[in-house]
């Protein structure tokens, strides 16, 4: 279980090169949709396809690095974070279902679609607010991290740890993947959120959209990359990592383990909750299949895959797996699974450390 | 002596010819004009006689026809019959006449069918007309009700003629059969009758002490008939949630290994069965035993694939629980599509054995699905046989003693890898047999483990880990608390509320209902 602490390493040249690799790959995929914009005969063009499945991957890199603080570094194994992410994705959704206003099939002035359809005669309490981005933006980081609050709050007070709160969180995610598959709940039933329209007064369909999303994407994965990396590096980084590796030492040591964990597990949901809404407008569609436990688990195998505890690692496993992902699933989809199961099996057999793990051994 | 013996033997003799003779004398009126008709089938109704129901059958269908000489004539799909006596008739065709009804006579004839159906020998139809009388209920056809009630043979029927009676007599004129009516349907059990004894409070004000009286008695009994419908469901989900639990119990509870295949073990023994069924349709004598014969094979592929799984992975993870969490979750995957690309991911069909058809009627008229109650009985003898393997053989009390201290079991010459091994084994065999038994109320398909997967683990932690009388409790706990709930707030809250409970209920009890005691508890 434990992971040998690493003494903070002087700037050596592997991670000079890390770090210098990381820089160019953020340079890169920066370039991304300026790309796209270069004529499709040029050699440097960039496809529609590749940029807005990029700007997916961004996303789920933002929840690989919030799964890695709450595991990498508060040694929680959260089996539930997509459904923060789905949280973060249905507040956003709520927005733009807002913003759809009477342009939606039934032309109703302040009812989205699905209400008219399911006879609503005004707009759920629930549902006041979200017509304002500031609010749906609270509402983003606010209740995924309220749930987390509550859920963390009783987890930890009673000392569940380990298998016990991944099981816990995992039955979280599936009884809300369960509420929100009811059509009484005000959230869509199973057909979720769809046919938006608009972004602070941009069209979505445009290419401009696409762009500016993209890039809000990156921006807030750079800027939670960074708030990780220096939360980690904190004496709270220090004293949270000491929890993971021996919690009930570092409590007789008169630290809160309570509220450490709390406060790591809380900035993790958050920043799921976050990828989750940077999410929903890119692929235009929100519904509970979001919330179901193989999503979360399989956000889990990004993080061990790249490398637990080490942030550049979920990144990496982020990208790599969906990549795979990406081209496994339409090039043998009957394959892709086992390829998953595999991961699985191998990550945790043979490569505990993951792909950096790997690359740091390959310097050495 | 003589003379009054062979009196008595007339009149045994003529009271049926009687009958006949009225029968056959208003059957020609079927053939007359339309107003003859409907006098012929109400005098046919009110008779009694079950031989007029098929020429009465027959006119509403288009089926009677009349012969040259006024008698009437029954067409079968191509046989012709006579309608009084039921003799076959030679088709002796061009004089053969179609009689044509019109809607007052199709009226008629419905409501004497309706009442003859009453005695008719079909019992479903007896049942369907006891039905179709109570809805209508009319005084007058409350002699023709007590006839049928006292000739009734078979106890369902006649209950339900006996309700037909009451409710009928309850819109008679006569004040004592009223009250009869009423105490008679206060007596039951049955919602329909509660609803027939609201409409007669309405139209009778004098009678409303009675009638209230027996609408509150109705109601205790459906409050009761409810709470043990609501029991035997929660006892039933409980039983399922047993036999998926039992397997982790061993596996998770005793072992401290936590392996998300085991849904997939579940399934594999859903799996097992449907193969086991396939191979017995060659031999149809076996087919019968196909559900039997499922048990050990569905057990032994189970712990077949579960000792594979502990030799070759899990074995290399001990004391890292949650890198086994992750790695038995991708075999699971792996398996789930395995099973997907060999059987195909639309639902596989499992029949059932014809002594678990049907449904039981308890006291009150509840009633049970037999499977469900096998399922409850099975998962008792499961959970006994378990109990019985780890106290009373050698490989429970090895199992026993490499769980409560490794090192002095190894001391003691206790082969603990192969005593691992062997548990967990014996734990997804469990899971296996669990799976024969879903295969009987849920759908084979490949994700048929994950919808059990979490609820059993929770049933694992909410009864304290390590302990089958908690998984016991717990499994039948958690059964009935969903079950209860389930009417107030629907199925998925009750979930949820479960769950929550569950958590605010750990706060309490971190080790769950029935915790560990001494060094185990402290590992």
């Amino acid at each position: 279980m434990s992971i040998a602490v690493r003494p903070p390493a002087p700037l050596s040249l592997a991670r000079l090169g890390l770090r210098a690799g990381l820089i160019a790959a953020m340079a890169a995929l920066a370039a991304f949709p300026l790309l796209n914009m270069l004529p499709a005969d040029n050699a440097l063009h960039v496809s529609d396809f590749l940029v807005s499945v990029t700007g997916k991957w961004i996303c789920y890199a933002i929840l690989a690095l919030s799964l890695d603080l709450a595991w990498g570094y508060a040694g929680i194994l959260s089996l539930g974070h997509g459904a923060f992410f789905a949280l973060g994705g249905y507040a956003m959704g709520m927005h733009l279902m807002r913003l759809i206003g009477p342009r939606g099939v039934y032309g109703h002035p302040v009812l989205p679609d699905f209400m008219v359809f399911l006879g609503y005669r005004e707009l759920p309490w629930y549902w006041l607010g979200f017509d304002h981005f500031a609010f749906a933006l609270l509402m983003i980081v606010l209740v995924p991290g309220l749930l987390a609050f509550l859920l963390g709050f009783l987890c930890f007070r009673s000392r569940i740890t380990g298998v016990y709160l991944s099981i816990i969180t995992q039955a979280m995610t599936y009884a809300l993947m369960l509420a929100f598959f009811r059509n009484d709940m005000g959230f869509g039933g199973n057909n979720g959120f769809t046919d938006f329209k608009e972004l602070l007064g941009m069209p979505l369909n445009t290419s401009g959209a696409r762009a500016s999303l993209f890039y809000a994407s990156l921006i807030a994965l750079v800027g939670c990359y960074l708030l990780c990396r220096w939360i980690t590096g904190t004496k709270y980084g220090r004293v949270l990592t000491a929890i993971r590796d021996a919690e009930s030492r570092v409590r007789f040591l008169g630290y809160s383990v309570t509220s450490h964990k709390l406060f790591a597990f809380v900035l993790s949901a958050m920043m799921a909750g976050l990828a989750g809404a940077l999410y929903v407008p890119q692929v235009g569609i929100i519904n509970p299949g979001e919330f179901s436990p193989s999503n979360s688990i399989e956000a889990v195998i990004w993080v061990a895959v790249g490398g637990r505890g080490t942030l550049v690692g979920a990144l990496l496993g982020a990208f790599t797996v969906n990549g795979l992902k990406t081209w496994l699933t339409s090039a043998a989809p009957d394959l892709w699974l086992f390829v998953l199961g595999g991961l699985f099996v191998a990550v945790t057999l043979f490569l505990p450390r993951g792909l950096i793990g790997l690359l740091q051994k390959v310097q050495k | 002596m003589k003379r009054i013996a062979l009196l008595f033997l007339l009149l045994t003799l003529a009271l049926p010819a009687r009958a006949q003779d009225t029968f056959v004398a208003a059957l020609p009126g079927l053939g007359g004009n339309f107003s003859s008709q409907v006098e012929a089938a109400e005098r046919l109704g009110t008779l009694g006689d079950p031989r007029a129901i098929p020429a009465l059958r027959a006119l509403s269908d288009g089926r009677l026809l009349r012969r040259a000489d006024g008698s009437l004539v029954i067409r079968e799909a191509n046989t012709l019959t006579d309608a009084a006596t039921g003799a076959p008739v030679q088709p002796d065709s061009a004089e053969l006449a179609r009689i044509n009804i019109n809607n007052r006579v199709r009226v008629a004839l419905r409501g004497a069918l309706g009442r003859l159906q009453l005695v008719s020998p079909d019992p479903a139809e007896r049942l369907a007309a006891a039905e179709a009388v109570f809805r209508t209920r009319s005084a007058e056809n409350i002699p023709l009700l007590e006839a049928a009630v006292a000739r009734e043979r078979l106890s369902h029927i006649r209950d339900r003629m006996a309700l037909a009676l009451a409710a009928s007599r309850t819109v008679s004129n006569d004040a004592e059969a009223k009250r009869a009516g009423i105490a008679a349907l206060g007596a039951s059990s049955s919602p329909d009758a509660r609803a027939v004894l609201l409409e007669a409070r309405a139209q009778n004000a004098d009678l409303t002490g009675e009638i209230d009286a027996a609408v509150a008695a109705i109601d205790t009994r459906l409050a009761i008939r409810r709470g043990v419908e609501t029991a035997f469901q929660g006892l039933s989900l409980g039983s399922v949630l047993l036999l998926a639990a039992l397997g982790l119990a061993v596996t998770f509870g005793v072992m401290g290994v936590i392996n998300m295949a085991h849904g997939e073990f579940v399934m594999l023994g859903a799996y097992t069965t449907y193969a086991v069924q396939e191979l017995c349709r060659g031999t149809p004598w076996l087919l019968p035993w196909a559900l039997p014969l499922s048990v050990p094979a569905a057990f032994l592929v189970a712990a077949a694939c579960g000792a594979t799984l502990e030799r070759g992975l899990i074995r290399h993870l001990y004391g890292r629980p949650l890198e086994t969490l992750l790695m038995t979750f991708g075999v699971g995957m792996m398996i789930q599509q395995a099973v997907r690309l060999a059987f195909g991911a639309q639902n596989r069909e499992v029949l059932s054995p014809v002594w678990m058809q049907g449904t039981l009627l308890l006291p009150l008229d509840i009633p049970v699905t037999q499977n469900r109650v096998w399922i409850l009985c099975f998962s008792l003898v499961v959970l006994l046989l378990v109990v019985a393997a780890i106290r009373f053989t050698r490989f429970g009390l090895e199992m026993r003693a490499v769980t409560q201290r490794r090192p002095v079991a190894a001391a003691m010459g206790i082969r603990t890898g192969r005593v691992d091994s062997l548990t967990f084994a014996f734990g997804s065999g469990i899971a296996g047999i669990a799976g024969v038994a879903l295969s009987q109320i849920d759908n084979v398909s490949p994700n048929l483990g994950t919808g059990y997967i979490i609820d059993s683990f929770l049933v694992v932690v909410f009864g304290g880990v390590g302990s089958l009388a908690g998984a016991l409790i717990g499994a039948f706990g958690l059964g009935i608390i969903n079950k209860v709930m389930e009417p107030w707030v629907g199925a998925v809250l009750a979930k949820v509320v479960v769950l929550v409970a569950i958590m605010l209920f750990i706060q309490r009890r971190p080790r769950g209902l029935f915790a560990q005691k001494g060094r185990a508890a402290e590992a």
